[in-house]
C-alpha cells in the first residue's frame, strides 16, 4: 500500500452498520442476567429453566438487534453464529465433567498399594484391594490379541495396497470396513458360540484375547493400507528396477519407509481394544486372584473391574471409589498410548507427505 | 582389456528364454520368495472373508438349536425365560429399546455433532480449533465402560431436574410423565448415548467440512455472503454425504454400545409408554446382564437376539461404507 496514513477501515463497514463487536458478549450477559432474575421472580427451581430462559432470550435479542441494525440475512448470520457456539459448549460440559468426576474421584484410592495388590480375600464391600490381577490380565490379553492381529492386519494390508485387484480385493475391502463395525458383544458371542459351546475350551484370558483380536485386525488394516498407500511409487520402482524381487522391496523399501505411521495404527488400536468390557465379561469371566496364564482360568482385566466393582458391590462406597480409581487408571493408560502414537505419527512422517 | 577385445560369444541355445519363461519373469511372481509372500497376504484377506463368514455361521447354529425349541415368539414375545424348559423368550422388547435409544441418541447427537464440526473448521479462532479436534479425537478413545459409570453415578443423580421439569411441562403427552422414580430410563440411555457417539460423528463431519473446496466458499464470500450462507450453500451441500455416513457409523456404535446401556439402565421386559419410566431394555444390554445366570440353552438365546444385533449393525455399516465409497476423494479410514 502506497497510503500508509489512510486511516484502517474495517472492510465489513464499508456500506452498512454493524453492531458494536462486543454486542455478543454484552447480549449474553444481558441474557443470563434477565434468566436468573426471572428465575428468581418466578420461582422456578430448575437451573435448566433459567438456563433455557436465557438461550431462548440471547437467541431472540440477537436477530431482533440484528435485523434492526444489520438486516435480516446478517441477523441470521448472528443466530447462526450463536447456535454453533450453543452446540460447542453443550458438548464440552459433559465431555469435561466425565474427565473432570474421573480425576477427582479416581485420585483419592490410587495409591503404590493399589497399584500392586489384588481383590483376594478383600470382599467388594470393605475398603482396601487393588487392580494389580485387572493390570495384568488386561496386558496379558492386549498383548495376545496384538500379537494374533498385527501379522494378519500388516498381510491383509499389504494384499489390498500391493497385490489387490479384481474381486477378492474389493470383496476384501469392503468387508474390512463392514467389520469395523461389528458390535464388540457380538465378536465376543461368536467366540463363545465356537471356542466354548463347540469346541468346549473353559473360560481364559486367550478366549478373550480371540474376540479382541477381530475388533483389531479391522483397525489394524485400515491404518495401515492408509501409511502403504502414502509410500511414493517412484520408491518402489526404483527398487524393482535394480531387480530386486517384489517381496523383498515391500519388506526392505516399503515397509520401513512407513513403519512410523504403522506403529501409530497399531497404537491406536491397541487403545481401542484395551478398554473393551464386553467380551471380556462372556470370555475371560473376571477373577479377584492373580491369575498369570491367560491360556487357563478366568483371569481379570481393567474394564472389567471396573464393571465388577460397580455392579456387584451392592452400592459400597469403597468399591465406587475402587472403580473411579481403576477407571483413571485406564484412562491413563488410554491416553498415553494415544499421545505417543501421535507424537510418533508427527515425528516419522513420511518427508513426502507435507 | 581383454574382455572388451574378444567377439561376444552367441549365447547358447539352452540359455534363452522361452516365451512362457519370458512372460513369467514379466509377470514377476515367478521367484519363491515372491509366490510365498503373495500366498501369505492373499491367505490373510481370505482369512478375514472367512471370519466374518464363520461369525454369521456359528451364530446361525447356536441359534438355530434353541429356537426351535422356543414356545414364544421369538419377535413378539414380551418376556426372557431362556433357561427354563421349555424356553420362551422374544426380543420385542430388546428391539424396541434398541431403537428407541438410538433414535434419541441420534436426534441429539447429530445437530449438536454438526454444530461442533462446523466450529472447529469455521468459527473458532484458528489457534483453538487444532487443540479442540485433538481433544475431541482423544474423548473418542475413552472405553465405553467409562462412559458407563459417570452415566451410573453423576449423570443420572443430575438428570431428576430435567425429568422432573419434562414431567411438568410435557407430562400431558404421556411420552415424558415421570413417577419419581431414579432416573435410569431409556431417556436417561439415549442421552448417554449421545454423549459417546458425539466424538466419532463430529471428528468425521469435521474430516469432510474440512474438505470442502475453498474455491466455492470464497466465491460465496466475494459475492457478499455472510458466513453463514457460505456455510448453506457450499459447505454443507458438500459434506451431506460425508454427515449421512458419520451418523450411521455413530448408528452402528450407539446399536451396539453394552456396558454403558448395562450400568445405567434399570431393565424388565415391558414397554413402557413413557421415557421417563424405568425399564426396558436393549440387546447389547441384555446379552450382558443375562449371561452370568444362563445355562448353555440361555446363552444360544443370547446369541440369537446378538445374531439380530450382528444383521442390523451389518446392514447399518455397510450402508454407510457404500454411501462414503461413492465419494471416492473421502476415505473413511479415520472414523
Amino acid at each position: 500500500m502506497s497510503h500508509a496514513t489512510v486511516p484502517v477501515k474495517r472492510p465489513d463497514s464499508l456500506s452498512a452498520a454493524r453492531l458494536p463487536r462486543w454486542s455478543p458478549w454484552a447480549i449474553a450477559i444481558g441474557s443470563v442476567a434477565a434468566g436468573c432474575a426471572i428465575g428468581l421472580g418466578a420461582g422456578l427451581d430448575s437451573r435448566i429453566q433459567w438456563g433455557l430462559i436465557a438461550a431462548l432470550l440471547f437467541v431472540g435479542v440477537t436477530y431482533a438487534l440484528g435485523a434492526k441494525v444489520e438486516g435480516r440475512r446478517q441477523a441470521k448470520d448472528r443466530v447462526a453464529t450463536s447456535l454453533v457456539w450453543v452446540a460447542f459448549i453443550l458438548a464440552v460440559i459433559p465431555l469435561a465433567s466425565l474427565v473432570y468426576e474421573t480425576v477427582a474421584r479416581g485420585i483419592k484410592v490410587l495409591d503404590v498399594y493399589f497399584l500392586t495388590h489384588s481383590m483376594g480375600f478383600v470382599t467388594s464391600y470393605e475398603p482396601g484391594g487393588g487392580i494389580y490381577h485387572a493390570i495384568l490380565g488386561t496386558l496379558e490379553q492386549v498383548g495376545l490379541a496384538t500379537l494374533i492381529s498385527v501379522p494378519i492386519g500388516l498381510l491383509t494390508a499389504i494384499y489390498l495396497v500391493e497385490y489387490g485387484r479384481g474381486k477378492l480385493a474389493k470383496a476384501v475391502t469392503f468387508f474390512v470396513d463392514v467389520m469395523t463395525g461389528i458390535p464388540s458383544i457380538v465378536a465376543g458371542l461368536f467366540i463363545l458360540s465356537f471356542w466354548i459351546l463347540i469346541l468346549g475350551f473353559g473360560y481364559s484370558g486367550f478366549a478373550g484375547s480371540m474376540a479382541l483380536s477381530i475388533l483389531m485386525i479391522p483397525v489394524v488394516v485400515r491404518s495401515t493400507e492408509e501409511m502403504l498407500k502414502l509410500v511414493p511409487n517412484e520408491l518402489r520402482e526404483a527398487s524393482l528396477a535394480l531387480g530386486v524381487p517384489k517381496w523383498r522391496t515391500i519388506l526392505k523399501v516399503v515397509l520401513p519407509t512407513s513403519i512410523g505411521g504403522i506403529t501409530t495404527g497399531v497404537m491406536l488400536a491397541v487403545a481401542r481394544i484395551a478398554g473393551e468390557t464386553a467380551p471380556v465379561l462372556l470370555l475371560v469371566f473376571g477373577n479377584p486372584l492373580i491369575n498369570g496364564n491367560p491360556f487357563s482360568g478366568p483371569q481379570a482385566s481393567l474394564p472389567l473391574y471396573i464393571y465388577d466393582q460397580y455392579a456387584k458391590s451392592g452400592g459400597s462406597q469403597a468399591a465406587y471409589d475402587r472403580a473411579w480409581a481403576a477407571a483413571l487408571v485406564l484412562i491413563a493408560f488410554i491416553m498415553i498410548l494415544n499421545l505417543v502414537a501421535r507424537g510418533i505419527a508427527r515425528w516419522k512422517a513420511p518427508k513426502s507427505g507435507r | 582389456m581383454d574382455i572388451a577385445t574378444q567377439p561376444p560369444a552367441p549365447p547358447a541355445p539352452a540359455d534363452r528364454p522361452t516365451p512362457a519363461e519370458q512372460k513369467r519373469a514379466a509377470r514377476g511372481a515367478t521367484r519363491p520368495g515372491d509366490r510365498v509372500f503373495l500366498g501369505l497376504s492373499r491367505g490373510s484377506g481370505i482369512l478375514l472373508l472367512a471370519i466374518m463368514a464363520a461369525i454369521a455361521i456359528f451364530l446361525t447354529y447356536r441359534a438355530s438349536l434353541v429356537l426351535s425349541k422356543n414356545e414364544g415368539n421369538f419377535l413378539t414375545t414380551f418376556e426372557w425365560n431362556a433357561t427354563a424348559t421349555p424356553p420362551v423368550f422374544g426380543i420385542a422388547v430388546l428391539a424396541f429399546g434398541t431403537i428407541v435409544t438410538s433414535i434419541i441418541a441420534m436426534l441429539i447427537a447429530v445437530p449438536v455433532s454438526v454444530g461442533i464440526a462446523l466450529f472447529i473448521t469455521h468459527y473458532a479462532p484458528k489457534k483453538l480449533g487444532g487443540p479442540i479436534a485433538y481433544v475431541i479425537d482423544l474423548l473418542a478413545a475413552v472405553p465405553s465402560i467409562v462412559y458407563g459409570l459417570w452415566g451410573a453415578l453423576f449423570l443420572v443423580p443430575h438428570l431428576e431436574g430435567l425429568f422432573g421439569w419434562l414431567d411438568d411441562y410435557f407430562g400431558w403427552t404421556g411420552i415424558f410423565a415421570w413417577q419419581g422414580g431414579a432416573p435410569r430410563t431409556l431417556l436417561t440411555v439415549g442421552i448417554l448415548l449421545a454423549i459417546m457417539i458425539l466424538p466419532i460423528i463430529t471428528n468425521v463431519s469435521r474430516e469432510v467440512f474440512r474438505q470442502a473446496p475453498q474455491m466455492h466458499q470464497e466465491a460465496a464470500l466475494a459475492l457478499g455472503a455472510t458466513r453463514w450462507e457460505v456455510i448453506r450453500m457450499s459447505v454443507i451441500p458438500f459434506g451431506r454425504s460425508g454427515v449421512i455416513s458419520a451418523s450411521m457409523l455413530g448408528l452402528g456404535r450407539a446399536l451396539g454400545e453394552t456396558m454403558a446401556v448395562a450400568t445405567v439402565l434399570s431393565p424388565d421386559f415391558l414397554i413402557h409408554a413413557s421415557l421417563l419410566d424405568p425399564g426396558g431394555g436393549t440387546f447389547a444390554q441384555n446379552i450382558a446382564a443375562k449371561f452370568s445366570e444362563a445355562n448353555d440353552q440361555g446363552r444360544d438365546a443370547l446369541i440369537a437376539s446378538g445374531l439380530v444385533l450382528f444383521v442390523i449393525t451389518l446392514l447399518v455399516n455397510g450402508a454407510a461404507r457404500l454411501i462414503i465409497a461413492r465419494r471416492k476423494e473421502y476415505s473413511g479410514a479415520n472414523a
